[in-house]
């Protein structure tokens, strides 16, 4: 049973899983500096795509035309764009391409494979506020997921700490390419964000063990106690900063975390299925004056489609999970339609080392669903799901999730339409450079864990190692 | 859809027992059966009395039939899922809900899990509207305490069809089910020779028992490692000759299974089996099929470093039986996207569909009445508005035994209420359904 395991370790039990604020340096901030991002784009030369269907993930498609990439960015895009003499050309006919896909959340690196013990670093399950932890500090840049999400088009995602606890801790965007440190993966500027759970896991978690919190009346009042205390703590550090007298208060990392919430540096990507739930976290959001910029996994966000559309938040779904713990027992592969028909903002995402490699199939099975409740979506729309709209809620919507001339040059060349279960990412581009070519081997990065592996295990006598798996 | 008629399909959806047409008569679909029929081009299914009359091209639907047109249309068998836990979980970690295994080390092979299944479950509806027809449903090992030694020994698995309560089972106690690698590892001591060590013991013990039978009755025999009704368990396998299915992934202990099958001439099946491409010869020599998850990729365990993509397409090659599963219960369904994706991974189509459907049946010896479209068969059937493998595609009608199953479930009752918010009165008093 290689799915309930998974499923158990990642989001039954565990985990896992927005406005764009642009992120400043202020005196709740001095950890942003010191934990820079060293990511540099890889080397590209210019490359001139034409002739295939693009999807720009701005709700239009283009068919027909060309797209340039130079120098890491998206230089043009358009019906009739000529080929530089400089360029690479290739002939996308018969192809499609996309913005490369973001993943808002994944676990990939803090719960890598092989699952097993030694790798458990996405949930600090000691305490119920863990605010002060961060993702990026339990990556592990050789999960071999990262290499196979890569090769399902994955070019940015969003590694979230579990859901075990009330605050799981911070967030941490990431381009996907191979790498040797978490610092050079780390998505150059993008805002932090804040895993927050509700329900089930952290009742489970602490409550089995006769803690706090127990119950969902614990899991709003720890909440409310996290953000009183950060209050406190901001209008100390203010008065303080604005000589209106008191003492510094000592530094506290965990208070740090959640005055980032509250001055909308940090954005809150909040773990929670049912409707009537996120519904009370929009009125602790209310309280503390803080925004939640995407509820996750939101199995019944059909059922207040209305109210997630009116206060802006996104809804991160998956197409059809359900019924693995009762909180997602009605979950419907409609959510993504009732959300769309009421105006709200959606993102498919994957909280799965699996899922992620296939994300446009998952968009598919919600566009087919929808399509057979005979609501008009098409394929430009879907990708939004994808693209735009997972960049929204990372805070990185001015750089990519759309092929628009300047954004990073992050695009997937398929090798038909992507929401086919038998098409596959032919050429992966993140900020212009080749990191997947599905036709050449020597653009297949494959992860130190893999070394030795195969090679090894075929060796019989008169067998010459080296042979590619 | 007036009032009544709807609270008709309400109460032949909560009564779960569909009518059965006298006769009926599907025309003018693309037919992939699945079978020595191949694929028929313009074809007619004939339906009567829970069978399949007839079935061909062009066939004209007998007199008196009800005819539906099905042009533009494709129907293949019904979907089984080939290893899972439809009728024994409602909610996974709701322990309340979940039947799939127990805790107590008393039994092991005697254990059968036909007498836990709920043919009413929620789950059933949900999966066979997207053409699930028929589950296998298998006994696990639970989490062993620290410091016991178990049995790997699971149980007896049953099969049965989605198609309402009655008569259900349709395979009582058909396979034995065990669990060697990791996980057998865990339940037996620690270690794999232990789980290997355990199940061997308790065949030799059962076949000393079968042997000396009136010996044992008299109390006058050695004692055995595992209680009578486990014994009787193991000797009717081995005299029957019922499927024993191994869940393993390490090449290895694979090969270990396999060296063990030989020598008590069990009818091996592997379950599972992340790196089973690698010993697909071995495999293919000795007859076992393989059920496994083709969207498998990772090394999720060290057991399963191998694992890949190609898996299912290099083990079709080396002439190994495959067939398909989720390996879970809530979305069974998602089957048919994991086929795709082995088609996209080097799986010929009909391979892919074949391990949804024939080689599932053919594997638990239910061929003669499922898993293939021919006359004289469970008229077990759905009809897809496209290609079946494909994620865009949907069932639009199921036939099970064929009865024509309502196309409704616990989901759609929601999406139909949630369709318009905001209206006069809060949900509840709209008790979900088209129009409501």
């Amino acid at each position: 049973m290689p799915r309930l395991p998974a499923l158990l370790a990642c989001c039954g039990l565990f985990v896992a899983c927005a406005v764009a604020p642009t992120a400043t340096t202020d005196s709740t901030s001095p950890a942003t500096a010191a934990y820079p991002s060293t990511y540099a784009p890889l080397p590209s030369r210019p490359v001139y795509i034409s002739g295939a269907e693009i999807l720009v993930g701005d709700g239009t498609r283009l068919s027909g035309g060309a797209i340039l990439l130079r120098d890491g960015r998206i230089e043009a895009i358009g019906q009739a764009l000529a080929p530089p003499a400089d360029a690479l050309r290739i002939d996308g006919r018969g192809k499609w391409l996309t913005p490369g896909i973001i993943d808002n959340h994944s676990h990939l690196g803090v719960y890598p494979t092989p699952q097993v013990t030694a790798h458990s670093d996405g949930n600090e399950m000691t305490s119920p506020n863990t605010a002060e932890v961060w993702a990026e500090h339990a990556i592990w840049p050789q999960d071999p997921g990262f290499d196979t999400a890569r090769a399902g088009g994955v070019t940015t995602l969003q590694v979230l700490p579990g859901s075990a606890n009330l605050f799981g801790g911070r967030t941490v965007t990431l381009r996907n390419v191979p790498a040797r440190t978490a610092q050079a993966m780390k998505f150059p500027g993008a805002p932090h964000g804040l895993k927050m759970a509700c329900g089930e896991n952290p009742k489970r978690v602490y409550g089995g063990r006769g803690a706090f919190p127990m119950t969902r009346m614990g899991d709003v009042a720890g909440y409310r106690a996290g953000f009183n205390k950060a209050v406190d703590y901001r209008d100390k550090l203010r008065a303080w900063e604005d000589g209106k007298g008191g003492q510094r208060p000592a530094r506290d990392l965990q208070l740090e975390t959640l005055v980032g919430v509250l001055e909308g540096e940090i954005l809150v990507h909040h773990h929670c299925y049912r409707a009537d739930e996120m519904a009370q976290v929009l009125d602790v959001a209310r309280e503390f004056d803080y925004r939640v910029t995407s509820f996750h996994h939101a199995t019944e966000a059909y059922k207040i489609a209305d109210l997630l559309a009116t206060e802006d938040v996104c809804a991160s779904i998956w197409a059809d999970w359900w019924g693995f713990k009762l909180e997602a027992w009605d979950g419907i592969r409609e959510n993504a339609a009732l959300l769309h028909a009421a105006g709200a903002c959606i993102v498919i995402h994957s909280d799965s080392d699996t899922g992620i490699q296939r994300l446009p199939q998952e968009a598919a099975k919600a566009l087919a669903s929808a399509r057979a409740m005979g609501l008009e979506l098409d394929e430009a729309e879907a990708i939004r799901w994808l693209t735009a709209n997972p960049a929204r809620t990372l805070g990185v919507a001015d750089q990519v999730g759309t092929l628009a001339p300047g954004k990073r040059a992050d695009v997937v060349l398929w090798d038909g339409n992507p929401f086919s279960v038998y098409t596959r990412a032919e050429q992966v581009y993140i900020d212009g450079a080749l990191v997947f070519d599905r036709n050449d081997p020597a653009r297949q990065p494959r992860s130190d864990f893999m070394l030795g592996i195969l090679e090894t295990a075929r060796v019989q006598p008169g067998v010459q190692p080296g042979v590619q798996p | 859809m007036s009032v009544s008629h709807r609270l008709a399909t309400l109460a032949l959806f909560l009564c779960a027992a569909p009518a059965a047409a006298d006769t009926l008569a599907l025309t003018g679909a693309r037919i992939h059966t699945a079978g020595p029929a191949g694929v028929i081009e313009n074809g007619t299914v004939v339906i009567r009395g829970g069978r399949i009359e007839a079935l061909g091209p062009g066939l004209a639907p007998p007199p008196g039939a009800r005819v539906i047109d099905a042009r533009g249309r494709v129907i293949t068998p019904g979907l089984y899922d080939a290893h899972g836990y439809l009728g024994i979980v409602e909610v996974s970690l709701e322990p309340s809900t979940v039947d799939r295994h127990h805790a107590s080390a008393s039994y092991s092979a005697a254990f059968e899990i036909a007498d836990a299944i709920n043919p009413r479950s929620v789950l059933i509806p949900i999966n066979r509207i997207e053409g699930v027809t028929r589950a296998v449903v298998t006994p696990t090992l639970d989490q062993t305490p620290a410091g016991q030694a178990r049995s790997p020994i699971a149980g007896l698995g049953s099969i049965i069809h989605l198609g309402g309560p009655s008569d259900f089972l349709v395979a009582r106690n058909m396979a034995l089910y065990i669990q060697l690698g990791e996980s057998g590892s865990a339940a037996a001591g620690g270690s794999r020779s232990t789980a290997l060590l355990a199940f061997r013991e308790a065949l030799e013990d059962a076949r000393d028992m079968a042997a000396n039978r009136r010996a044992f009755e008299a109390g006058d025999r050695r004692a055995y490692s595992a209680s009578r009704p486990d014994l009787e368990a193991l000797a009717d396998t081995m005299r029957s000759g019922r499927p024993v299915v191994a869940t393993v992934h390490r090449a290895a202990d694979i090969e270990a299974a396999l060296r063990l099958a030989g020598e008590f001439s069990l009818n091996l099946v592997i379950s599972g089996g992340a790196e089973a491409w690698i010993v697909a010869d071995a495999l293919a020599a000795a007859g076992v099929p393989v059920i496994l998850d083709p969207l498998e990729n990772l090394p999720r365990r060290f057991e399963s470093l191998g694992a890949t993509l190609e898996n299912a397409a290099r083990l079709h090659a080396a002439g190994v039986t495959v067939a398909f599963s989720t390996f879970g219960s809530h979305n069974a369904r998602n089957m048919r996207q994991a086929a795709g994706n082995a088609v996209a991974h080097g799986l010929p189509w009909e391979a892919g569909l074949a391990a949804m459907t024939a080689n599932p049946a053919r594997i638990f010896g239910q061929q003669d009445r499922s898993g293939s479209l021919a006359p004289g068969k469970d008229a077990d059937l759905v009809v897809w508005d496209g290609d079946p493998l494909e994620v865009t595609t949907l069932a639009r009608q199921v036939f099970i035994q064929g009865s024509e199953i309502p196309m409704v479930s616990r989901h759609t009752l929601l999406r139909d209420r949630y369709r318009e918010l905001g209206r006069a009165w809060p949900v509840q008093f709209y008790p979900g359904g088209p129009g409501d």
